[in-house]
Formats: C-alpha cells, structure tokens, sequence
C-alpha cells in the first residue's frame, strides 16, 4: 500500500496568459479521500478537470496508478484514463432512463448480466433497482447526484473525481447525501479527489485537505492538522472564524489580554499576533466579588439557535472578542464572565 | 464583404480551449462549404473583370437598367413597411388583445407561408385577370411574407417581460405611449430581421412577378437567359442585383448596431395581462377576416374553383405523381445532404471561437441573402466552363438546393448543438467513450430533433423552389413547380390547379413545425 493512485508534480496551466495553476504538487493515497477546498475561481476545477483529461497542462505531469497520462508533450485521451468524473450538476443524459446511464459506460455484458450489474450499482448508491427505468428528469438532484457516483462507479475507476458534487443540493440533503457518499466510496475502497468551496464539507469528509488560494496550495495536510495548525492567516481564516490578539512571546508562552497562553510549535520570543479559534474560548459567569486575571464584561450576545456569539470586551484597552458557545443558559448581558481559554494558539504574522 | 451581425447571444468563452479545435475532417468540410459560398460573388466579380470596364459600364448604365432599379427599389420600400406594419399590427392583437380565439388566429397567419409566392400571384390573377405592374407585385408579395416578419414579432412579444411594461405604465404612461417607447423599441430587432428576410424575398423572387407582369432585376435576368443563355447582359444584371443585396445587408446591420436581445430565455416569464379592445374590438376583427381572406381564402378559392371547373379531366395522375416522386425525391435527398453538412459548420461556429467560426458566419450570411438566379447562373457558368459534364446533373442541382438553403438546416442545428451541454459530452468521455462514440451517443440524439425541423425546412425550400431548378434541373425533370409553371405560363391554369394544390398540402406540415418552433425558441 505504499504506491500513490494519483501523483501530480509541477503542474502548470493558463488561459489566455491568465495563469489559473501554479505549480502544483499533489499525491493520493489507495483508498483516500483528499479534498480540495478553495474559494470559486481559485483554480480547483481546473486542476480536477486536467486530471480528467478535458484540459491539457502547460508544465507537470500526471501519473493515474503508475502511468503516466499527461505533460505538456503528450495526453491520454479521457476515455482510456479508467478515472471516474461527476460533475456538478451530474450531468446525467437527459435521453437516456436511469438503468441506461448507468449502462453506459459497461461493455461486453449480455443484457441479463447488465441488468443485474445496474440494479447493483442502484443499492450502492442507497436507491431501489425500481428507478432503473425511470428518466433523470423525474428524480430529485440528490437522486441524480447518486445516479451520476453508481454511472461513474460502474467501470470500476482507479481514481473518482467529484466536482462540488453537493453544491446543486439544498442544505438537508447536502449532508445527508455527503454521508452515503463518502461511506459508500469508503466501503468501495475507491481513491477520491473531491474540490469543494465549503470548508466545513472538506473538513468532514477528506483524509487529506489541500487548500487552495490563487492557483496554488497553501497547505495540504489532515483536516485536524490544516484547521489546528494553519501555516498562514489566509488558510486559518479560509478554515474557519479566527481570533487574532496582540501577545507577546516569551520562551514558548504568548502573554495576552487572555492571560499566558502556551503556544504550538516554535515561535520566536518578541511582539506578534497569537490567533485562536473562538471554540477554544470558554465564558463562565462569575460574581462581582472575584478579580481576576482574563475577566471582561458581555456587551452583545448574538442568538444563533444551536449556539450562542457573545461580545465581550475584555478589562483593559483590548479590542472586545466574540466568543461562540452553546447557547443553553447564556450570560445576560452586563455580566461579568472569565474567558478560559482551551489548548494551545498559534503565532501567525 | 459585410460583418454578420450578431442576432443570438454568443457561446460562453469555451474552457476547452484544446479539446475544442476542429479535427481535420471538419476543417477540410468547412473550408469545402466556405468555399463553395462564395462561388456566387466570385461568379459576378469575374464576369464584370472579364467583360472589361467600358463594356460593363454600358451595360450598366442604360435606360433598361434604370427601370429595372426603379422597379426593383420601389417594390422593396413599399412593401417591407406594409409588412411591418401588418406584421406587428396582427402579432400584437394576436398576442397582447383579449381578441377572442387567439388560439385560432395564432397560427392562421403563418399559414400564408405555406403557399408559394408564385401560387398566390396566380391565384390573384385567376381573380382579377387584369392585374399587373408594381402594385400587382406588392399586393402578392405583402400577403405572401408579411408571416416573416408576423413570426419573428409574435415570438419577441410572448417574451417580453411584461414587468417592464407595468414599470413603464406605474411611470405614467399610457397604453399606446408603452408601446411606442417601451415595446416598440424591444421589437426593433425582430422587425429589422424580419425586414431583411423579406427584401431578400423580394430581390430573390421570379415566378410571382412573371406572372402579373412585373420587371425586376431577377425577372429581366431569367429572361436575358433564356434569350443569350451566358450573355454579358444578364451577367452584369446579377452584378447590380448582388449590389442590391449587399445594401440591404449593410442597411440592417447598421441600423442594428450593436442591439442585443436584453431577456433571454431565463425561464419563462409571467404571462402579460392582454389589454382590452374595448370599442375596437369589431373593426380589429374585422381588420384580421380581412388579412385572411385575402392572404388564404383567395388562393384556396381560386385553386378549388380551376379543379372545380378544369374537374377530373386535370388530374393527369400519371403526370402527377411523376412529378411529386422526383419533387420528393430531389427534396429529400437535398434536406438530408445539406442537414449532414450543416453539422460540421455547426459545431464549429457554436463549440469554437476563432476566426474560422467567423469566415463559416459570415460566408454562410451573405451567400444565402444572394438571390437563386445568381447562384443558379454562377452554377451554370461555372460547370460549362470547368465542369461540364456536372451541367445539368441532379448532382449540381442538389448542390444548388445546399447552398441556398444550407442556412435554413443550419440555424436549427446550431441552436440544437447549442443547448447541449458540453458537459454531457465529457461525462460520455470519462465513461470511456471516444470522441466518435460520444459524438453519435449523446451529441447526435440530443441534436436529432432541431436537425429533424432543419431538414423539414430544406425540404418544403425545395419543393416549392422555382428559379434556380428552372435554370440548373437536368432535361426531362418534372417537379410540381416546373409542372406548375409551364401550365400557368401557357395559360391554362385549370391544369396547373392540380400541382398547386399538392405543393401546399406538402408545405402544410412544415409551416406547423415553423410556427410551433417560434413559440418554443428563440432563435428563427
């Protein structure tokens, strides 16, 4: 299990001497999900549909199961890269039924055996063999978008490319079908390379996330790793909501409004900004009476349902913080709350 | 050579900038095609270099040919507005009134497509057997294409998004002031192109005008070739016709600009709540009977009355169905031959965005605005100078019927290729289908049933066509029109009753997919 599925160095391509990839290195694991997470236009479509074949690189290489299938010299063409593709929207044949399209792509089966592989393929994908004969326009996109993952799964790719595979679906059905889909690619032991813009569905899913910003990778790690130890501000902030305070570092240890807070990695001693994630920020009340270090005032709290943002403006010259917590039995506002904070911050310029 | 205007909105700036470029086999098609485009201006500049300068301009500028211009230039400024006028006048009742039984009306005007222009000037005179000279022609031809510039009108004004209106009306306008300076104007460009296609008619149009005795420049040409067959004469005529053309061309694209359609598409929009007629509703009635009587009932009434009269001594079946098997069979294999040479055009002008796109546009554009004399006289001097053996064959005829009509295929297949998205196309690739396998899976089939409408299109074209399969048809060859033609030309229009009547009853059902067309797309 030490041979990459999917190996991509150096990887270059523009349109119209506007450069959309820069130098991308890239490998997959057997049997991984790696997620390429990025907002629109930063160039992860582009990246997955080179790999398709639908586009041909400037400069790189990329090497499907140990064969190489593009460089700037030469490209296997789409159909003979065994590399299973849904797009966005799932591109399902509107003049074929489900059973069709899902056949479509399986060669030399008798009708029989083809029938049988098609009712298959519908209960991996979670859908009763009955649909068979139903035509795409009559089933919800969630439906199609499991359609689409059975045609493509069909010809048993090395490889399974997923283009914002759940961006088309309303927000109940996008975790829902986020869940079959990636059990079922997990069950399948299929590798896949998924590009998504939402963070939280590339967080949840992948077994690796690369981040992606203007054509380039900023970070590609586990998800724990990429959203507790971001290498720079953009991908902290393109992970999730930060907070940044002014510290000052001294043998390992940012001294801040918050009190001394211990920080990861290694940081050099002087002024900087220590960022921390508002989860890690604990408000409890506390009575009048008690004085201590890290105690601030509620100036605003902010009802959000599941959880609770409360403002709280720290004693001192500090600018206030939100602090986002359950929203079972908040502090009121005016109360005096100690901010605790949990684990370790980072030190980002 | 004249800039295309722009009519539909143009195709997204591909991604697939390699994968896109057209194969060798498309590309020796096209160029082919282009190619063979421009054999009729090339035919007009050799004659004019060939006659010299002097001889040509003698041949130009005499009396003759002033009269002619006369003839020719009135008919066009006279009869576009009168069919702007119908036109937009009947779309807008149609669509926009609480007229009774719109569902009737609607398409009771397009029907008038169905009849030839040559029909309907022989049924005008089985009427008034006087009838001749300018205003003959434009009563014929206004009753004949006013549905050109009907369709395209009918078709902008269902979707026109009635909230501008209602903006327009809460700003204080009133009825006919939103029509005027809110409808009106979103109509501009359905009007200019309906325009353009009728002048083009016009310059293009022999059969009807011969009949009531009316000279313009393709009547006088038809006539110089029977009489020299490759005269100077004639071939300087075609010079000033395509002249003509070619200003009509620079008209509209100027006067177009750079419009755009505004609203396209986006789903449909709310349904405007028609506007009542009130007090008028009785003379706008009586206004469309009118409008029908005279574009329908008189030629069905004067056909009936010949078959009535001429009874079954006209119904020469063998001579008959002779004619309509080889009307069809040369209809046939015209439509079908020049839908699959529409797709390779096609493909390029819709799946790439380079300068070849363009050349296949505007090559298309300007040669089937030329008039079918020109091209049936280029065709004929082409082949008795370089390829003789091909005068005069179905070959060169079927050739002929492509390049006149090949827009007619074309436009369809365009807007059926264009609403295939490209990325069904690369699903079928990942799936493990070729660039061919794909092409006949899924690109094919989505596209078989505008490329169905192209060719039924191409084929009533043909059927009805009577210039150029006068001029090009191989001896012996009899289809309705020539039929047709030599009865009424000898005055025995008892005779020709029979073959008129089959020429519209083929037309009927392609004049339905028109009009069930221009309720569904946009483009026509």
């Amino acid at each position: 299990m030490t041979t990459t599925i999917l190996e991509i160095k150096g990887l270059a391509k523009s349109f119209n001497a506007h450069t959309v990839l820069h130098d991308i290195d890239l490998a997959l694991q057997p049997g991984t999900t790696t997620a390429v997470v990025g907002s629109s236009g930063c160039g992860k479509t582009t990246l997955l549909r080179l790999i398709a074949g639908f586009e041909s690189p400037d400069a790189g290489t990329i090497t499907i199961d140990g064969r190489q299938v593009a460089s700037p010299e030469s490209a296997v063409a789409p159909h003979r890269r065994s590399v299973g593709y849904v797009a966005q929207d799932g591109a399902l044949f509107p003049h074929l039924t489900v059973g069709q399209n899902i056949a479509y792509g399986l060669r030399g089966t008798t009708r029989g055996e083809m029938r049988t592989r098609v009712g298959e393929l519908l209960e991996t994908v979670s859908l009763d063999p009955s649909y068979a004969s139903r035509r795409p326009h009559q089933l919800s996109g969630g439906q199609q978008q499991r359609v689409a993952l059975a045609r493509a799964l069909a010809r048993h790719p090395v490889l399974m490319l997923l283009d914002e595979p759940f961006s088309a679906l309303d927000t109940g059905l996008r975790a829902s079908t986020r869940k079959v889909v990636s059990g079922l690619l997990a069950d399948a032991g299929v590798t896949t390379l998924l590009v998504t813009h939402d963070q939280e569905e590339a967080l949840s899913i992948a077994d690796q996330v690369a981040v992606m910003r203007d054509g380039r990778f900023t970070q590609v790690g586990r998800p724990q790793q990429v959203y507790r130890e971001p290498v720079d501000r953009f991908t902290a902030e393109f992970l999730g909501d930060c907070i940044s305070l002014p510290c000052t570092v001294a043998s390992g240890v940012a001294d801040c409004a918050l009190g001394r807070i211990p920080v990861q990695g290694s940081a050099a001693d002087g002024p900087t900004t220590l960022v921390l994630r508002p989860e890690q920020l604990v408000a409890t009340v506390v009575s009048d009476s008690e004085h201590l270090d890290g105690v601030g005032t509620v100036i605003a709290t902010e009802f959000l349902g599941h959880d609770v943002l409360l403002t709280i403006d720290p004693a001192g010259d500090a600018a206030p913080l939100i602090v986002r917590q359950h929203s079972l039995n908040p502090p009121p506002i005016d109360a005096k709350v100690r901010i605790e904070v949990v684990g370790t911050g980072i030190v980002l310029e | 050579m004249v800039a295309p205007p722009v009519t539909r909105p143009t195709a997204p700036v591909s991604r697939t900038d390699k994968a896109a470029r057209p194969g060798p086999l498309v590309t020796a098609t096209v160029a082919f095609l282009v190619a063979a485009t421009l054999i009729p201006l090339g035919y007009v500049a050799w004659a004019a270099i060939s006659i010299g300068w002097t001889r040509a301009y003698e041949l130009v500028v005499r009396p003759r040919v002033g009269e002619l211009l006369f003839n020719t230039v009135a008919l066009v400024v006279i009869t576009v507005p009168l069919c702007v006028v119908i036109g937009v006048g009947v779309a807008w009742l149609v669509e926009r009134t609480d007229l009774p039984a719109r569902g009737f009306w609607r398409p009771l005007f397009v029907a008038p497509l169905a009849v030839p222009a040559f029909v309907n000037s022989y049924a005008w005179v089985g009427v008034i057997p006087s009838l001749h000279g300018l205003w003959a022609g434009v009563l014929v031809t206004t009753l004949s294409y006013f549905p050109f510039m009907y369709l395209p009108v009918a078709a902008t004004l269902r979707r026109l998004d009635p909230a501008v209106e209602e903006s327009a009306r809460a700003l204080g306008s009133d009825s006919t002031g939103v029509f005027l300076r809110v409808v009106l104007p979103q109509l501009r460009l359905a009007i200019l192109g309906g325009g353009l296609l009728i002048g083009v008619h016009l310059l293009a149009e022999f059969g009807a005008f011969a009949m009531v005795r009316f000279d313009t420049f393709t009547v006088a040409i038809f006539q110089q070739f029977q009489v020299t067959f490759d005269g100077a004469a004639g071939s300087m005529l075609a010079g000033v016709l395509v002249l003509l053309c070619l200003v009509l061309l620079v008209a509209e694209a100027s006067a177009r600009g750079h419009a755009r359609f505004s609203r396209i598409g986006a789903g449909a929009p709310r349904a405007a709540t028609p506007i009542r007629l009130g007090r008028n509703m009785l003379p706008a009635q009586a206004g469309l009977v009118a409008l029908a009587v005279l574009a329908l009932g008189v030629p069905v009434w004067t056909i009936m009355r010949w078959l009535w009269i001429g009874g079954a001594d006209v119904w020469v079946l063998d001579d008959v169905a002779t004619a309509f098997g080889q009307t069809v069979g040369l209809a046939a294999i015209a439509a079908v031959l020049t839908t699959v040479l529409a797709f390779p055009v096609a493909w390029v002008a819709v799946r790439s965005s380079g300068v070849l796109a363009r050349v296949v546009e505007g090559a298309n554009y300007v040669t089937s605005s030329l008039p079918g004399i020109v091209t049936a006289l280029a065709l004929v001097t082409v082949t008795i100078h370089a390829a003789r053996p091909l005068y005069q064959s179905v070959a060169l005829i079927v050739f002929a019927y492509m390049l006149l009509f090949m827009p007619r295929a074309l436009v369809n297949v365009r807007a059926g290729l264009a609403q295939v998205p490209p990325s069904l196309e690369e699903a079928s690739r990942s799936l493990g289908s070729s660039p061919t396998a794909t092409f006949l899976r899924v690109t094919l089939r989505l596209t078989a049933p505008a490329a169905a409408a192209g060719a039924s299109l191409v084929f009533v074209a043909v059927a009805t066509e009577l210039t150029a399969t006068l001029l090009l048809a191989p001896t012996g060859t009899r289809t309705l029109s020539m039929r047709f033609w030599s009865f009424s030309s000898e005055l025995d229009y008892a005779a020709a009753a029979p073959y008129a009547l089959v020429l519209v009853v083929l037309a009927i059902p392609v004049t339905l997919v028109l009009f069930r067309q221009s309720t569904k797309v946009a483009a026509l």
